[in-house]
């Protein structure tokens, strides 16, 4: 199963503990993690399913190329980092 | 006559209430965090505030016994595929919510129902007190949507819910731009209203053109719901035929932009502004802070300057961040740079409550219970 780590800067909001979780996409380990903590989807999916725009992962350490569809393929050694860019004031 | 109101800021939401004859700030809530917009039911009390936490999207909480909890966020129904809508600049737009904008509880027969508007122009109903939502989606799907463009944002938006206090399936809305809609059905069908507004800077062909307005802020007198009161992005705009028609007030000083407007409660013809230098530059005129008062539907203001700074004063007030209480009698604004001020003589006096907020995007009174 892959390992999901989320960025600490969402833990303020809504608690998202490091997770293990099957599946062969970013899309199905993630939406196997959220059936868990669904309070967190809205934190890093928008309203389509697709990753916000400020937000990130990345699957052993290359970023994911399909934002939409979150297609990136994903082993069962994978390590995922849900991660975002601090901007702003 | 209410004792406090709670002011939204880019980094909390502070509660201001009367002490002992005066204004203090006696709460913070959501220290840090970007608070857009509250709303209190007037019919339990319940207090929701609307946060937008950007990477994070946007997040709805409902006060409980002692504090808050989040609660349900609109969501936008999945976009058919192969489907394409751009915005005005060409742009995909995302069926998401960008933006909570208007929050209104529903008709005094409705417990549990509440309004909101958003970015990109979609309007949600809960009828169970946020817990759930469900989009218009006769409003979403109705052809003429499509022609709504942005105008402060860059995308379209909801910022006024008007409920008819006494048919609470009569709903006007005001979107920017797109002019204002009505639905005397609960929102099974919504048409366009609002003629004779007028946008100055539009193309002749759009100039008059109902969906082209771009609405600034709508308000309804709740005891004589025939008249409502606009500040457009042309100037100021009042109906006393429920927002069929509208008639222009022109040649008031020191001008007549604005964003914000307030109605009192039994007065139809009584109402607020907060007036700047027309859009080109957004501040007040020469350096003066005021607000201005019509007591007559427009035919005379008052200039009401007692107590607001009249010296280097560039505060901009946002389209929530004017409001009057229940009673008509008192009201508070906040501005950009951060300072409040409240009137507890219908704006005739003004006591400044802080200078040091955060910028301010709302101010509501909490209704007396």
């Amino acid at each position: 199963m892959a390992t999901v780590i989320f960025t600490t800067n969402v833990q303020r909001h809504v608690a998202c503990p490091q997770a293990q979780a099957p599946g062969r996409t970013v899309r199905e380990v993630l939406d196997n993690v959220f059936a868990d903590i669904p309070q967190a989807r809205g934190y890093v999916l928008d309203d389509q399913s697709a990753l916000r725009k400020h937000m990130t992962i990345f699957i052993d350490g290359q970023m994911i190329r399909d934002r939409a569809r979150l297609a990136d393929a994903v082993s069962e050694a994978s390590t995922i980092h849900v991660l975002q860019a601090l901007s702003g004031g | 006559m209410s004792d406090k109101f709670l002011v939204s800021t880019r980094k909390g939401l502070f509660t201001v209430s009367r002490k002992a004859g005066n204004w203090e700030i006696t709460g913070v809530d959501f220290l840090g965090d970007n608070v857009t917009l509250t709303l209190t039911d007037p019919r339990d009390g319940r207090h929701y505030a609307a946060l937008d936490h950007g990477h994070f999207g946007v997040k709805l909480h409902r006060s409980t016994g002692n504090g808050w909890e989040e609660i349900a966020v609109p969501v936008y129904p999945p976009k058919p595929e192969g489907y394409e809508e751009n915005d005005m600049w060409g742009r995909p737009i995302n069926w998401s919510t960008a933006r909570i904008w208007a929050l209104a509880a529903g008709g005094a027969d409705e417990p549990g129902v509440i309004w909101c508007g958003t970015l990109p122009g979609g309007l949600f109903r809960s009828r169970d007190r946020g817990q759930s939502w469900e989009m218009m989606r006769s409003l979403w799907d109705h052809p003429k949507r499509k022609q709504w463009m942005g105008g402060g944002a860059d995308l379209p938006g909801i910022h006024s819910i008007c409920v008819d206090p006494r048919n609470s399936k009569r709903v006007w809305i005001g979107v920017s731009t797109g002019g204002i809609w009505f639905t005397d059905d609960a929102g099974a069908s919504w048409n366009l209203r609002g003629k004779g507004m007028r946008a100055e800077y539009a193309p002749p062909e759009q100039t008059h053109d109902p969906i082209a307005q771009d609405v600034h802020c709508l308000v309804q007198c709740p005891a004589a719901t025939h008249r409502m009161w606009v500040q457009h992005h042309n100037g100021v705009f009042v109906s006393s035929d429920e927002a069929g028609t509208f008639t222009e007030i022109t040649g008031v000083e020191p001008s007549t932009f604005g964003f914000a407007v307030v109605v009192h409660p039994r007065e139809p013809d009584t109402a607020w502004f907060v007036p700047e230098i027309k859009d080109e530059k957004r501040i007040p005129r020469e350096g003066k802070l005021v607000v201005t008062r019509t007591r007559d539907g427009g035919k005379r203001f008052d200039v009401l300057s007692k107590g607001l700074p009249q010296k280097h004063a560039y505060d901009v007030v946002y389209r929530h961040a004017l409001a009057l209480d229940e009673a008509g009698e008192r009201l508070a604004f906040g501005s950009t740079t951060g300072g409040v001020w409240v009137s507890e003589d219908q704006g005739d006096s003004w006591a400044c409550v802080t200078h040091t907020l955060p910028p301010v995007y709302a101010v509501r009174f909490v209704p007396a219970q």
